[in-house]
């Protein structure tokens, strides 16, 4: 299981704002260690954001988003109170899910 | 892929693509300012914070004990605002101390870890993050939004200030740098980064009240001992002891300059 993301979720006007900071190391497989070897290729590659279950964002991530992936999106729709769900999986098929309330 | 689901989501993967964005309109500062402004928001510094309040309140070296009876200069176990008082003199140790020296002494003293084991390899590298780096990121994020206050009162402050101002125009090495080389008159750059003039307040201000940082570039938390590390590298110089009297008498000189400004760390640099 990765390490948690911070979520941040606000509506204004009738759309919400979604503010996701993921913590992955996000390495390209191309990048050499101190010993000359390469360093396997380890990334975030399906990021799915949900709003009261329903799918408001699908992505497809990969080397070319950097470490510590910083991503934002809106949606039309939402409430205060409400759930957001964001979940990754990485190529090692690690997973991560985490919830916020949109304020 | 799903595409139909795309339709109302606007991605901003701001990490990822600011080079090509540079060679727009507007000088490259301009450029630069608005990506700062673009990932303000989204500080992986937040996670070294994180990490560090973990490790300031779980009991930790040889003694089994936590950090939160140390004294960063407003009392045992005082985090919030300590940093913006930062250098400061403290009476039981008789010297002027930052805050990497002063959480070196705590977690000598009260966690009875060796000096060596802290200060050999202090900054975070590939596979590496150091306790005191996370520990830095938390507490300097606690004087968030707090006023610079570091005192002059003390004569040792006193003269930590005067030897700092004097490094900081002491020319040496075999280019013969010195920190005011660069950053002693305006509009001086480093590549594409304009360098803060630290005889102008304002610059002097917001340096400080920015670091230490989250380096994208780096994709690292940095701390304020790497951040004169690293100058003192690009100048040239030998490498400064992690901690030593001579980063601190310059931390000293840089953050009496700061005073008055709010600290708005850890800040998030390219």
């Amino acid at each position: 299981m990765g390490n948690p993301m911070k979520i941040r979720a606000s509506i204004k006007e009738g759309v919400t704002e979604v503010k996701v900071l993921m913590q992955h190391e996000m390495e390209t497989g191309l990048r050499k260690d101190a010993d000359g070897n390469l360093v396997p290729a380890w990334h975030i590659t399906k990021v799915k954001a949900q709003h009261n279950g329903k799918t408001v964002l699908e992505g497809q991530f990969g080397t070319a988003v950097s470490k510590n992936p910083y991503l934002v999106f809106r949606f039309k729709g939402g409430a205060p109170g409400e759930k957001i769900s964001v979940s990754w999986v990485d190529n090692k098929g690690d997973t991560r899910t985490d919830e916020a309330e949109i304020s | 892929m799903n595409t139909s689901i795309l339709k109302n989501a606007i991605f901003v993967f701001a990490f990822a693509a600011y080079a090509s964005a540079a060679m727009a309109e507007g000088s490259a500062s301009d450029e630069i300012a608005k990506y700062r402004e673009m990932i303000s928001d989204g500080n992986p510094a937040e996670f070294d914070e994180m990490r560090g309040e973990e490790l300031w309140k779980k009991p930790g070296g040889p003694n089994k004990v936590s950090l939160e009876k140390c004294d960063l200069g407003k009392g045992a176990g005082v985090v919030k605002g300590a940093y913006a008082e930062l250098p400061r003199y403290f009476a039981d140790t008789q010297r002027v101390q930052d805050l990497e020296s002063r959480l070196v002494t705590c977690m000598t003293t009260l966690q009875g870890t060796a000096e060596k084991d802290i200060t050999a390899k202090p900054f975070g590298g590939d596979n590496y993050k150091p306790e005191i780096e996370s520990l830095v990121a938390y507490v300097v994020g606690q004087s968030k939004g707090v006023k610079m206050n570091v005192s002059l009162k003390h004569p040792k402050e006193k003269e930590a200030f005067e030897i700092g101002k004097r490094i900081f125009s002491y020319r040496a090495g075999p280019y013969d740098f010195a920190c005011s080389t660069c950053h002693g008159k305006d509009k001086q750059r480093i590549r594409m980064q304009d360098l803060p003039n630290f005889n102008n307040k304002k610059d002097a201000q917001a340096a400080y009240t920015t670091w230490p940082a989250y380096r994208v570039s780096q994709g690292m938390f940095r701390s304020f001992q790497w951040r004169l590390n690293d100058c003192l590298r690009q100048q040239r110089f030998p490498e400064p002891k992690y901690a030593s009297e001579l980063t601190i008498n310059l931390t000293m000189f840089m953050a009496v300059n700061a005073n008055d400004a709010v600290y708005d760390g850890p800040g998030l640099k390219r």
